[in-house]
Order: structure tokens, then sequence, then C-alpha cells
């Protein structure tokens, strides 16, 4: 079974079908991990560009290594140093990236929707590895399948997202995937990073982060991402551990067996405390592990690849 | 220059209360007489049986690009685009390179609007100095010219005093303050209306507040100078209510609406459509339902289609990336037509008087009538003829219309200026 689709934009238009799908086959993807030999030939001759607009350490490599597990060869473009730096549009960097022909465009971009816009010029599958503060759907995938690898199902449980929600693409795309396979979710932060009309999504706006992780199965922190603020939006790093960190106090208020996620990169002492990002609840680097075999899925279910997984 | 009668119209004039089926004779470039017997020896006849002729529509705001951006339009283009669109004349906007700060950018304009011979161009000077909102731009060297009325539109003039004494200034020429009205301070880097739609589409919004406070505050301003201010595109149901209550207390304030706002709100920005990225930005159906209802009651005074054409490698790129705004010349009237008038929102005198007498009344400019002694400024309508809007068939050398591939009934057949034919259909 292959994914119906030309490219992976974002989760609102995947089904809850589809989003399994993605999910079981990345969990046969993940013993590959484990082996000595951790390499198979599914996607031998194939080529995967990574464009990457903005920084990023974790998702670059995590799509480089899901590449390169599966045989690709995997091209990494940054912005410093690319033509993209000399004035290049959009238009143009992506009509010459097709000109050579990739399978695969893995895409960081800081406009909301770039993606789409390279998707609709370009015959490779585009994979969006960030756009914007709009979606970063493979985020949302690894952290759906975090959360079903520990807890079995996503329906029926009850998830806290915690933080700056207003420039999250990881929310969005999360707040997506979750509803749709049946959890329930209550968010809280600053109102100043609450976006308008976000209980349209259908999430739950809690008063306060003590009432967001009442009996909650599963938080998630967001990172508070000074980059993409221009303006007043809280007082001080200090007032906003007060109000909104993740602490060991807080916790006492979740579920005994409740597991803590964050996208990464965290800003400790900010909104996670040290002792909770590093305690006994964090899955915050088995996060990081399952990435790696939810884009080998991305990549793999794309391309529609001949070769089964062996 | 001969005598020509059009013959056979259904003459629709809000200026004299006219509608009926009756003969306009034009000489000299003037309207000499309506209806009555008119001799037919050495008259040209056009017969416009079946078709509406109505005074010369007026496009109160228009980017005519020219000087300085003539990659997206020019005078000469966006001329021709207006006859096209059955527009007999344009309101220019002051934000070209250089900016019409001065008596000479004005002559410049209209200099070349003249050469190019198609719809009269109506100058409208900067408010301000290089449109930078500290110093007062030289506006009676500009009126004196032929500049029309004053803005800073595109920029708005965010320091209260200096629009105060802009507005006082203004007042000693009789010339209407027309101000973008949006407060830049509260939404940095807004591209779209702030609601569910910037929401999902993690695109940085803008809220209603940014214009209404903005209006409010001009009201305030007009109020304390009595100057005569004119309220750009407005797209929000509160601004509308502060002109609303500012007419009710007998102040001089008037306001246009776009065709875009009145047909299209936020959730069409969809799947980050550039062609739906303009200032201000569509809003809720709230508010449009609110701007339709403007329309009839008399709140709204005029349609504008705030004709702002961009070069198509500007408008392909990423929505945060791509320019704010849209081509409207060569749609507004098919628009109205089949979405205002044929649907029975908008009455056809209601329409005309909005696209017509309304602007020419604001600008104070000749026009908006066909009454004997006027200048024959006159359009001519087919209520029946399908027209597709086409974004490769437009005269405007800008493209970037969110209306492309609809399917219209009704359209602007034929365009006179001062008596000529500047443009006709087939």
């Amino acid at each position: 079974m292959r994914l119906q689709k030309k490219d992976l934009l974002d989760i609102e238009s995947l089904s809850a079908e589809e989003i399994a799908l993605l999910l079981d086959t990345a969990t046969s993807f993940k013993e590959i991990g484990t082996r000595a030999i951790k390499k198979v030939p599914t996607l031998r001759g194939r080529t995967v560009v990574n464009l990457f607009y903005e920084p990023s350490t974790r998702t670059r490599v995590s799509f480089e290594i899901a590449a390169k597990r599966l045989s690709a060869d995997a091209v990494n473009v940054s912005v410093s140093g690319s033509s993209v730096s000399k004035g290049e549009t959009l238009l143009d960097t992506v009509r010459n990236l097709q000109a050579m022909a990739p399978d695969v465009l893995v895409m960081r971009h800081p406009a909301s929707g770039a993606p789409y816009f390279v998707a609709r010029r370009l015959e490779a599958a585009v994979v969006n590895a960030g756009d914007g503060m709009h979606e970063h759907p493979t985020q949302a995938l690894l952290d759906a399948f975090t959360i079903r690898e520990r807890k079995g199902t996503l329906r029926g449980l009850k998830i806290a997202i915690v933080g700056d929600l207003l420039h999250s693409r990881v929310f969005r795309s999360n707040v997506r995937l979750l509803t749709r396979m049946g959890s329930a979710v209550a968010v809280a932060g600053p109102p100043t990073l609450v976006p308008p009309e976000v209980e349209k999504l259908g999430v739950e706006v809690a008063p306060s982060i003590e009432d967001a992780l009442a009996g909650a199965d599963v938080v998630m922190m967001l990172r508070v991402q000074k980059e993409r603020m221009q303006g007043a939006y809280f007082p001080s790093v200090r007032e906003y551990f007060r109000l909104f960190a993740l602490t060991r106090a807080r916790i006492e208020r979740a579920r005994k067996d409740v597991i803590i996620l964050h996208p990464g990169p965290i800003n400790r002492g900010l909104e996670i405390e040290s002792a909770v990002a590093d305690g006994p609840y964090s899955l915050i680097l088995e996060q990081v592990t399952n990435g790696v075999a939810v884009r080998m899925a991305v990549l793999y279910l794309l391309t529609g690849a001949g070769t089964e997984v062996s | 220059m001969g005598r020509l009668v059009i013959r056979g119209a259904r003459v629709v004039d809000p200026s004299q209360d006219l509608d009926r089926v009756v003969d306009v004779l034009i000489e000299n470039g003037k309207v000499s007489a309506i209806g009555g017997s008119i001799p037919r020896e050495g008259t040209e006849v056009l017969d416009a049986g079946g078709l509406v002729a109505v005074p010369g529509l007026v496009d109160m705001h228009v980017h005519l690009r020219e000087p300085g951006f003539e990659y997206k339009e020019t005078i000469a283009t966006g001329t021709a685009a207006a006859a096209a669109g059955g527009f007999t004349a344009v309101a220019s906007m002051a934000n070209t390179s250089p900016v019409n700060d001065c008596a000479s950018v004005t002559e410049y304009i209209l200099e070349k609007a003249a050469a190019a011979g198609k719809a009269r161009v109506h100058p409208i000077g900067a408010t301000t100095k290089a449109m930078e909102g500290r110093e007062l731009a030289e506006i009676g060297e500009m009126v004196a010219a032929g500049a029309v009325a004053i803005s800073d539109d595109g920029r708005p003039v965010s320091d209260p005093n200096v629009m105060r004494r802009a507005m006082e200034y203004a007042k000693m020429f009789d010339v209407a303050v027309i101000e973008h009205c949006e407060t830049l301070e509260l939404h940095p880097g807004g591209v779209m209306n702030e609601g569910y739609w910037s929401t999902a589409l993690g695109l940085r919004g803008i809220p209603r507040a940014s214009e209404e406070i903005a209006v409010a505050r001009n009201i305030r301003l007009a109020e304390l100078t009595g100057a005569r201010f004119h309220v750009a595109h407005l797209s929000t149901a509160g601004a509308l209510r502060s002109v609303r209550d500012a007419k009710s207390r007998g102040l001089a304030v008037t306001c246009e609406v776009t065709p875009h706002h009145l047909l299209l709100t936020d959730e069409r920005v969809g799947n980050y459509d550039t062609q739906a990225k303009m200032k201000p930005p569509l809003t809720t159906e709230e508010d449009r339902q609110a701007l339709l209802a403007g329309l009839s009651d008399g709140a709204v005074d005029a349609i504008a289609t705030d004709h702002a054409p961009h070069h198509q490698d500007e408008k392909d790129d990423d929505f945060d990336s791509a320019p704010f705004g849209i081509v409207g010349l060569e749609t507004a009237v098919a628009i109205c037509l089949d979405r205002l008038v044929s649907p029975g929102i908008l009455s056809l005198p209601r329409m005309v008087a909005l696209l017509s007498t309304g602007p020419a009344r604001i600008l104070k400019v000749e026009g908006g009538t066909l009454a004997p002694g006027s200048r024959a400024d006159v359009t001519l309508l087919d209520l029946e003829r399908p027209f597709r809007v086409e974004p490769q068939a437009f005269l405007s050398k800008g493209r970037n219309t969110p209306f492309a591939g609809w399917e219209l009934k009704g359209r602007a057949v034929r365009t006179i200026v001062g008596g000529t034919t500047v443009w006709a259909l087939d």
C-alpha cells in the first residue's frame, strides 16, 4: 500500500487511515535503526534534496539519516552559501532544482504556505519540514508515533499542549492529527500567544497550565519562539517560567503515567524545568529516535518504492 | 467637432433622477440635449437600442504606477484598461516614484494622460512629502496644477498631529483628504485578516480594529478641523458604523468600498493564493454583509477598485513575500452588474450613483451627470452581454486578479470621453 498523494504538505488533508498507514509503516522501519548495519536498499538510486531556508539541526539531520538508511542519495542545501542568498526567487530555485530531477524535496521555509507554492510547480514529491507558523507534519507524526508506542492508542487520550501556540507549526500540525485520531486536546498559554478563534480547531482553551494538565495522559510543551516574536508578548523569562513552565510540582496534576514531549530545541528554565526535561516522564530523546523512523516511512510511502521492507 | 446622437438607450442618470429610454444629443464634446426632438441633419447616429447609457464611470482609486513603476503599469495602459472597463475617468494615487508630492509630478501625469487619449486622469496629490508622514506636501501647488484630492494611500499618516494639520490646510483648497486607514503598529508583519483563517493557515493577522481605530481617529480629526474626509477602501462593519455615525452628526465624511470586499471573504486566501492578498485584507462574511447593506442605504458613497497592478513575477511568490494588491478596472463593472444588480442587492441607478455621480461629487470633478451642458462622458452598458474574466486579455499590464475564470453577465461595451469613443467592444 502506498500513500495516494504526491506530497506531504500538511496534516490537515490527511485522513485517519492515511495517518495510521504512516504510523504503521514507521513501526516496521524503527527496527532498522537498532541493527548493526542500519541500511536497506529500498530507495537505492533515488535522490532526496533537503532544502532548508531556516536553520535546523534535528530535522535536517533526521531527514538525511532517514534517506541514507533507505539508501537514497541525500543532498543538503541550506540558505547560506546557496544562490538563495544571491537574491534568486523561490520560483527560480524550484525550476533549477526540477532541472536536476530529484525524487523528493524536503523543504523548510519561514513563510507559511511556501511548500504549496513549490509543490504546485515541482514534479518531485514535496515534504513540508516546517513552513512558517503553519504546519510541521512529520513532527506531529513522530509525536503521535511516540504516544501510540507508549499508550497503545491515540483514541480517548487527554493531551495538554502548553506554551507559545501562536507561532507554533508543531501545535497546528499536532492539534489536527490528535483530534482526527480521537484524542481530546486542551491548550494553555499566555493570552498573547493563543491564536484567535483557536477553539475552532477543536481544542479546549484552559484558563491556566494547571487546568490544562489536570488528568492529562500526555503533556506536550512548546518552545517559546523568541525569533518569531515582534512585540510585547510577555514581560520576562522569570514571569513566563512562574506562570507557564512545566515544573515537577505542576506535573503532579497529570496522570501518574503521564508522558512529556517537546519538539526541541528546549529552552531550559523558560518553558521547562531541567529536572522535568531530563526526568522519568520525559520522552524528548525518544521522539528524536522515532523521528528517523517516521521520516523513513514518509519517504518510502511518497516515492511508492517497489522494494518491500526487509 | 460634430454632432452625435445616442439613440434608443435606457438612460440611467441618478444626478437627474432619470431612468427611461431617451435620446442623448452630444455637440462639441458636451451633452446638449436629452430627449425631445433631435434634428437628424448632420448628426451621426449611434444606435444604442437595448443598451444602457450612464454618465461616464469614475474610479476614484487607481494606481497607474507611472512615473517609476512602468513595469507594472503605465498611464497609457492603465487608462486603456479603464476605458475597456467602462471608466471615463480615474483618480490616480500618489505612491509613484517620485511620489506625486509636487506640481511638476502632477503636471507630468496630466501630460502623459492627455497624450494617451483614453480615460481622463485626475491626479491625487500626496498628503505629505515623499509620503513619509512628517511634512506636508505642496498641496496648494498641486491643486493649482490639477490635483483633485490628497492622500498618502498605501502608507497611512500615523502621526495625528500631521493628519490634523493636513486636514486644516487642505480645507483652504476644498479638496478631500483621502486616507488609507490602517494602524500599522497593531500588526507587524500582518498579511491577512486576523481570525480563524489566519490561525488555520499560520499567517500573521491584521485585526479589523486596525482600520477601525484609524477611521475613528480621522473622523474625530475631521470634526476638529471641519475638513472633508474620505475613507479609502473601507472594509469592516465597525468602520462603516463610525462613518454612519459621522454622517448622522452632519460631518463631511464619505467612504468607498471595493468590489473585492463586496464579493470575497478571508476564506478565499485558501491555499495561500497571492491573488487574495491585498490591503485592507479580505474580511469576514459579517463585514461583507455590512458593506452590502451600506451600498443601498447611503452609508457608502462610492465603489472604487483600488486597481493595484503588479508584475506577475512579484505575485508568483510565497504569500508573505508577494506584494499586496489586485487589479480591478476591467472587472468592476461586470462584477457589479452580475453579482450586485442582477440578484437585486443593488438597483442599477444606485450602482451608477456609486460608480459615477458619487465619486465625481467627492472629488468635485466634472462628470457624474448627463445633464445638458455637462461634458459628454458616457458609458454604454449591455446588461445581457456575457463576460468571462480572462487576465491574459486585459489591457492593463497587471494580471493579478482573484476573479480569473469568473463567468459574468453584463459589461461595458462603449466608453465615450468628451463626445469621442475611446473604446468599444468588437
